[in-house]
C-alpha cells in the first residue's frame, strides 16, 4: 500500500533494464519502498546494484514480455511473493530498424508483438491483479511515435499508437477501482535505444522523463509529455497536411 | 425477527478525511440484524467498519475488500446511572443533541463532531481534557461487539479486559462494535467560560499551558507557524470550564441548557484544483487569527460548537487544500522531550509551509490500551498539503526525532509512517497482536492501514 504521499512500498519494472524505466523508478523510490522488481529477459543484466539502500529489497527476476501467456501467472506470482503491487511501471519495448522490417516482415511482428500484444496482456494482468486488492498504478510507456507514424519509424511508431489508446481506455475503465493509469509519451530520449541514431528536436534525457512521469504520477495525470512542450508541438503537428508532414525534419 | 437474505452494497473509490490515497472496496451497509451475515459474507480481503470517515488516512478503506457501514442505532440515557448506551453508528453530534438539554456532557470530544461512537473508540479520542480525564476509553465501561466468528461479547474494564482495552484504539481491528455504553459529564449549563491568551513566543505559550492546566478542564492552544524570528510559535492558549447557572445573564439563565448546532456554509464542491491555501493566504489568516485574540480575557461564555467544534462550522473544510488533499502529522513526545518538541516548531515554521491549523496540547497519563495514542506529555497537531514536495523527507526527519526520545504518531492522523515508526512508536505492538490472533485467527478485520503497518 502506497501512502499519502505517494510513497510506494512495492514498485515493479516490467522491462527491467530499459533506461527510461529506471530512470522513472530512480524517481519513484523513497525510504518508504520496501521491494523493487526488475523484470525482464535478461535479469543477470539487471544491475540491482545501482539501486541498493538500507531497507530495500531489490529483486531481478525473470520475465519475457514476449510469452504473453505467461503474464498472467506471472504477476499473480508477484503478489503472492510480495504482496500487494503498488506501483508497476511497462517499460519494456523494442524500437527495431525500419529497413530490417522492408526486409523481414516477421521481424516487424516480433516487433509489434512486443510493443503492442505483450504490453497489452501485462497491462491486463496488473489491472486484474490491482483491482483484486483495490488500488494500485499503471504507467505505461508510450511515446510521441505513436502520436502521428512517420516514415522512418511507422511500424513502432503505429505500435505505440496502439498501446497508447489501450491504455487510456484502460485507464478510464480502472476509473473508481483506486486503480490510475499515468500514460507517459517521450519525445526523442538520449538512450541505449537510440544510441548511434540522430537525435530529433525537444530531444530529453531518461533523468528528465523519470522527474516529469514521477511529478505527473503524484498529480494523478492521466497523460504526461516529455518534455511537456511536446503537448503544444504535436497539438499542431496532427493537423499538418500529408506532403508536409513527411518532409518534415523529424528524424 | 430472522436476518435480512440480501445485504445492500455497491462498489466505491474512498478516502479518509484527508482525500488522499484512494482505494476501491465494495461498501456494505448493515444494522445489528444482517451483521452476522455481512461478516460470514466478507472475502478474501476482509473487512472493516466505517463511521463518518473522519480518520485522515486509510484505517477506515479496505482496497478490494469490503468496508462496512453501520446504521446508526439509538441512544439511551440513563440519568441515574450518569451513563449513555449508543450504538456504534451514531455520532457525537447526535449525542449532543439527546444529552445537553438533559444536562450532560460527553467525557470527551474531539475537534469534531462529526465522528460516530464506534470511531471514539476505534481511535482512543481525545479532546482538550486530556490532561484531567484521559481519552474515550477511560470513559467507556461496555461495549458490545460482534467477533470475528460472528458471536456476540460485552466486554468492558473487568470482563475480558484484555479485549476491552485492545478494541479500545485498536482502529477496529478486534471486532465490529455494535453498542458503547460510556460515563457522562453532568453539567449546570450548555456554555463553556473561556479564558483567552495571546501570547508573543512558543516558550510564553508553553510555560502558560503548563502553569494553568491544573486550573482548567480544557486546554488548547493554536501555534502561528509563520511567524517569523522571535515570534515563530507565537498563539492564542484557550482554557475552558463548563459555566455554571451562576454565571448566565438573565436571558439566558431561561434556557440554562439552550443548544444549537448547525453549519454555517460549506466548501463548495469544486475549489481551485491546488486549493486555496497558500502561503499568502495562511499568513494573512494567521495574522488576523493572532490579531483577534484578546491580549487577556476571562470568564467569556461561548457554546459548545463555538469552543469545541469551530471547524465544523463549515462543511467540507478539507477541501480548502485542492484535489491532492492533506495529511495531519500528529505526534506525542513525553515532558522530558519538551527540546524536541520545540526544535520540531522551529524546523516546521523555518520550511515556511503555508500551515494554519497547529495545535499544541498537553497530555496527562495513557490508559491501559496497548495502541493508544495518548501519553504524558505534549503533542501537536499540524495540517499540511500533500502537493508540496518533499514533505516526505521532512516528516521522515520529524519521525525519526520523535521516536528518538520515546513519542509517537495518532494513528486515527497517520497516512504516511511507515511500519518501522509505528512499531516503534508502540512497544506494546505485541500484546495486541496476541489478543487479535485470539479473537480473530483468520484475519478477517483489515484495512490499508493495517497493512501498510503490518498492524495484523
Amino acid at each position: 500500500m502506497q501512502n499519502a504521499l505517494h510513497e510506494a512500498q512495492t514498485i515493479v519494472l516490467l522491462g527491467g533494464t530499459s533506461e527510461i524505466g529506471r530512470a522513472i523508478v530512480e524517481q519513484l523510490v523513497t525510504p518508504a519502498t520496501r521491494t523493487l522488481v526488475l523484470a525482464c529477459r535478461r535479469p543477470d543484466e539487471a544491475n540491482p546494484d545501482e539501486f541498493a539502500r538500507d531497507g530495500l529489497n531489490v529483486v531481478t527476476t525473470y520475465f519475457d514480455a514476449a510469452a504473453t501467456d505467461t503474464h498472467d501467472p506471472f504477476v499473480r506470482g508477484l503478489a503472492a511473493d510480495h504482496g500487494d503491487l503498488d506501483v508497476v511501471v511497462v517499460a519494456f519495448g523494442q524500437l527495431g530498424d525500419q529497413a530490417d522490417f522492408d526486409a523481414d516482415p516477421q521481424a516487424a511482428a516480433e516487433v509489434v508483438h512486443v510493443n503492442y500484444t505483450g504490453a497489452v496482456t501485462a497491462c491486463l494482468a496488473t489491472a486484474a491483479q490491482m483491482r483484486r486488492q483495490g488500488h494500485g498504478h499503471i504507467t505505461v510507456l508510450s511515446s510521441v511515435a505513436g502520436e502521428r507514424a512517420r516514415a522512418s519509424n511507422y511500424v513502432y511508431g503505429s505500435s505505440k499508437a496502439g498501446i497508447d489508446a489501450f491504455a487510456q481506455g484502460l485507464g478510464d475503465a480502472l476509473q473508481g477501482t483506486g486503480v490510475r493509469v499515468t500514460v507517459v509519451r517521450p519525445g526523442f530520449v538520449h538512450s541505449k535505444m537510440t544510441r548511434g541514431m540522430k537525435s530529433a528536436p525537444f530531444a530529453t534525457t531518461p533523468r528528465v522523463v523519470g522527474e516529469l512521469t514521477a511529478e505527473a504520477m503524484r498529480k494523478g495525470k492521466h497523460t504526461v509529455w516529455t518534455p511537456g512542450i511536446l503537448r503544444y508541438v504535436f497539438m499542431t503537428l496532427r493537423h499538418v497536411p500529408r506532403p508536409i508532414f513527411r518532409r518534415l525534419p523529424l528524424g | 425477527m430472522g436476518a435480512r437474505d440480501q445485504l445492500e452494497s455497491h462498489r466505491a473509490e474512498l478516502t479518509g478525511f484527508g482525500l488522499t490515497n484512494p482505494s476501491g472496496a465494495v461498501v456494505v451497509d448493515i444494522d445489528d440484524e444482517v451483521a452476522a451475515t455481512a461478516i460470514k459474507d466478507l472475502p478474501a480481503r476482509g473487512g472493516i467498519a466505517r463511521g463518518l470517515g473522519r480518520s485522515y488516512g486509510d484505517p477506515a478503506q479496505n482496497g478490494g475488500g469490503h468496508v462496512l457501514r453501520l446504521a446508526p442505532g439509538s441512544i439511551v440515557v440513563d440519568e441515574q446511572a450518569c451513563t449513555a448506551t449508543v450504538g456504534a453508528g451514531v455520532s457525537l453530534d447526535d449525542v449532543l443533541r439527546v444529552i445537553v438539554p438533559r444536562g450532560f456532557f460527553v467525557p470527551v470530544t474531539p475537534g469534531t463532531r462529526y465522528v460516530t461512537i464506534g470511531g471514539a473508540v476505534a481511535s482512543d479520542i481525545h479532546g482538550k481534557n486530556h490532561h484531567l480525564d484521559g481519552s474515550f476509553g477511560n470513559h467507556v465501561t461496555n461495549i458490545r461487539m460482534m467477533l470475528a466468528d460472528t458471536t456476540v461479547v460485552d466486554v468492558g474494564p473487568d470482563d475480558d479486559p484484555e479485549l476491552f482495552w485492545a478494541t479500545v484504539g485498536g482502529m477496529g481491528l478486534t471486532g465490529l462494535m455494535l453498542e458503547v455504553t460510556f460515563r457522562l459529564l453532568p453539567i449546570e449549563t450548555s456554555r463553556i467560560s473561556v479564558d483567552t491568551y495571546r501570547l508573543d513566543s512558543l516558550d510564553d505559550v508553553m510555560t502558560e499551558m503548563v502553569a494553568s492546566e491544573s486550573d482548567f478542564r480544557y486546554s488548547v492552544a493554536w501555534l502561528d507557524l509563520l511567524a517569523t524570528g522571535r515570534r515563530v510559535g507565537r498563539g492564542v492558549l484557550t482554557n475552558g470550564a463548563h459555566a455554571v447557572t451562576d454565571q448566565l445573564d438573565p436571558a439566558a439563565s431561561n434556557d440554562p441548557l439552550g443548544y444549537a448546532a448547525d453549519q454555517i456554509a460549506v466548501m463548495p464542491p469544486l475549489v481551485p484544483p491546488h486549493g486555496v491555501i497558500n502561503k499568502l493566504t495562511v499568513k494573512a489568516f494567521n495574522e488576523m487569527w493572532f490579531r483577534k485574540a484578546p491580549r487577556q480575557r476571562t470568564g467569556e461564555l461561548q457554546s459548545i460548537p463555538t469552543y469545541f467544534h469551530p471547524l465544523d462550522l463549515v462543511g467540507n473544510w478539507n477541501r480548502v487544500y485542492g484535489a491532492e488533499g492533506f495529511v495531519q502529522y500528529q505526534f506525542h513526545v513525553p515532558d522530558d522531550a519538551v527540546d524536541t518538541m520545540v526544535s520540531i516548531i522551529h524546523r516546521l515554521a523555518a520550511a515556511q509551509l503555508p500551515i494554519f491549523m497547529t495545535v499544541l496540547k498537553r497530555f496527562g497519563p495513557g490508559n491501559p490500551a496497548p495502541l493508544s495514542f495518548p501519553q504524558s506529555g505534549w503533542q501537536l497537531a499540524v495540517d499540511i498539503g500533500v502537493a508540496h514536495r518533499r514533505i516526505g523527507t521532512l516528516l521522515g526527519e520529524f519521525d525519526r526525532m520523535v521516536l528518538a526520545v520515546g513519542g509517537r504518531h495518532y494513528l486515527a492522523k497517520d497516512a504516511s509512517m511507515s511500519a518501522e515508526t509505528f512499531r516503534r512508536g508502540y512497544p506494546r505492538l505485541a500484546e495486541w497482536q496476541a489478543v487479535r490472533e485470539r479473537v480473530d485467527p483468520a484475519g478477517v478485520w483489515a484495512s490499508d492501514q493495517s497493512r501498510r503497518l503490518g498492524l495484523t
